[in-house]
């Protein structure tokens, strides 16, 4: 008897899961290279050496500000443009944290002689379409221009993350947030579902054994309890912001998104 | 056996209640809230392009341009594009989504022509100031692309759910749900390029 009930029951705790399962993921006809690390140089425009020295200004600038900057080269952008590419790659990859969506890139497409800084949604305000051009225009690519690849992606990156820097202040409150942060998560979790259900079990149980003595004591009484889970809400929203950490290695994004803020330039 | 028809007594409601919400009870307006906020990003990207146009057309016009008859043109297709607009509830009526974009396009043309007539001025193309209300128009147009995209991919995610098993059931009977209309950035004409007469 009992087994059958919590056969049900688990049944039954499954099918909003499979609800949420049930929405089709977006169609994806692109792909994208791997994010390997915070400097994909897929075009092979910078040696070993100024790739690490990038990667370290870039974990700098995301401890010292909790902002994502990626540099990508690109060999190819597939017959997109390089705005409609970057959204998408930036997307993708998920730069910036979920729920600030500050992520930014750095694009270039040696091929296609483009370059394109890519703006998270939460960073529009800070790296507006203007100051993104006047980077461009201003520290990229007259370096580009003449034939020294490495140097506008470092000037780029420096010019972008001056923007990007907190001032001190305002970083000690987002370490102190952060670390507050680490703390609450503990008891956070499901915590709230967990006693839902242990709520409605219980229930249940203590009617089947109040109704044993009488059989008709219950019809009498009052009626049927209905009870509403907590809506779709607590479920599928295990993930907040997985950070990369400090070191390149296990770099990630964080979820962050993206909505076509930035600029583009040639040369 | 009275436990097994308590059991059913308190199974059966609680049964009902998780099937129902599998049939679209809470699916079907979720998609279309995100589908309305989608449409929202739309309006608000259109609504920024217009009021960065105010700022260009007066550059040009400090710049002492001659361009008087697209500044007039580009002025008045702004005026009618803020003046259209479309509200969530209408997003299921085509012949008001259509209007919008038409006069959205309108602006569009007229935007296109002005900035390459100025493309002739290399004293404007130097212009700090005017490279940066083009980078800015630039990025608007590029947030439109997205936020429309965005918005259909929305649409059509809330147009199979309600025209789809099992969510068609509480679509149809309980909210009545109506498919809305995706946005088509391109009107008849618009893959034109612009023609610029130098006036030589």
């Amino acid at each position: 008897m009992f087994r059958r009930l919590f056969l049900i029951l688990a049944l039954l705790a499954f099918i909003p899961a499979a609800a949420l399962l049930g929405f089709p993921p977006p169609a994806q006809g692109q792909t994208f290279p791997k994010l390997t690390g915070r400097v994909v140089d897929d075009a092979a425009l910078l040696s070993p050496q100024q790739e690490q020295a990038l990667t370290d200004k870039l974990a700098t600038l995301e401890q010292q500000s909790g902002r994502q900057l990626v540099v990508a080269t690109l060999p190819d952008l597939q017959g997109y443009d390089i705005s409609d590419y970057g959204y998408r790659l930036g997307r993708a990859w998920g730069i910036g944290d979920k729920e600030k969506n500050n992520g930014a890139l750095l694009l270039v497409a040696p091929n296609e002689r483009k370059v394109r800084i890519e703006v998270g949604y939460g960073l529009e305000g800070i790296m507006t379409d203007a100051l993104s051009s006047q980077i461009i225009r201003n520290d990229i690519t007259p370096h580009f221009k003449a034939g020294d690849m490495p140097g506008g992606i470092d000037a780029g990156v420096d010019a972008i993350g001056k923007l990007l820097t907190l001032p001190p202040e305002e970083a000690k409150a987002l370490a102190a947030q952060a670390a507050a942060r680490a703390r609450d998560a503990s008891d956070d979790g499901g915590g709230f579902m967990v006693m839902f259900w242990l709520f409605v079990v219980a229930i249940i149980l203590l009617s089947m054994l109040s109704g044993r003595g009488k059989g008709r004591r219950y019809r009498g009484g009052s009626g049927p309890i209905i009870l509403w889970g907590p809506g779709d809400s607590g479920w599928g929203s295990g993930g907040g912001s997985s950070w990369g950490g400090g070191d390149g290695g296990g770099f990630s994004g964080g979820g962050g998104s993206f909505g076509g803020g930035g600029a583009s330039g040639d040369w | 056996m009275t436990i097994l028809r308590q059991l059913h007594l308190f199974l059966l409601p609680l049964l009902g209640a998780f099937a129902l919400s599998a049939c679209g009870i809470n699916s079907v307006p979720a998609a279309e809230e995100v589908a309305k906020a989608k449409w929202a990003d739309v309006q608000a990207q259109y609504q920024r392009r217009a009021n960065l146009v105010g700022n260009l057309v007066a550059t040009v016009k400090a710049a002492g341009k001659q361009e008087q008859d697209t500044l007039v043109k580009v002025t008045e297709a702004r005026a009618k594009a803020t003046s259209v607009q479309v509200s969530a509830q209408d997003l299921s009526d085509p012949a008001k989504v259509q209007q919008f974009q038409q006069a959205q396009a309108q602006l569009s043309q007229g935007l296109g022509r002005l900035l390459a007539s100025v493309e002739a001025y290399p004293d404007l193309k130097t212009n700090q100031n005017f490279l940066d209300l083009q980078s800015q128009l630039e990025g608007t147009e590029n947030r439109i692309a997205v936020a429309i995209r965005d918005y259909n991919e929305a649409v059509r995610a809330y147009n199979t759910r309600i025209r789809t098993f099992p969510d068609a059931i509480g679509a149809k009977i309980i909210h009545g749900a109506k498919p809305m209309t995706p946005f088509q950035a391109t009107t008849p004409g618009a893959e034109e390029a612009p023609k610029v007469d130098f006036g030589n």
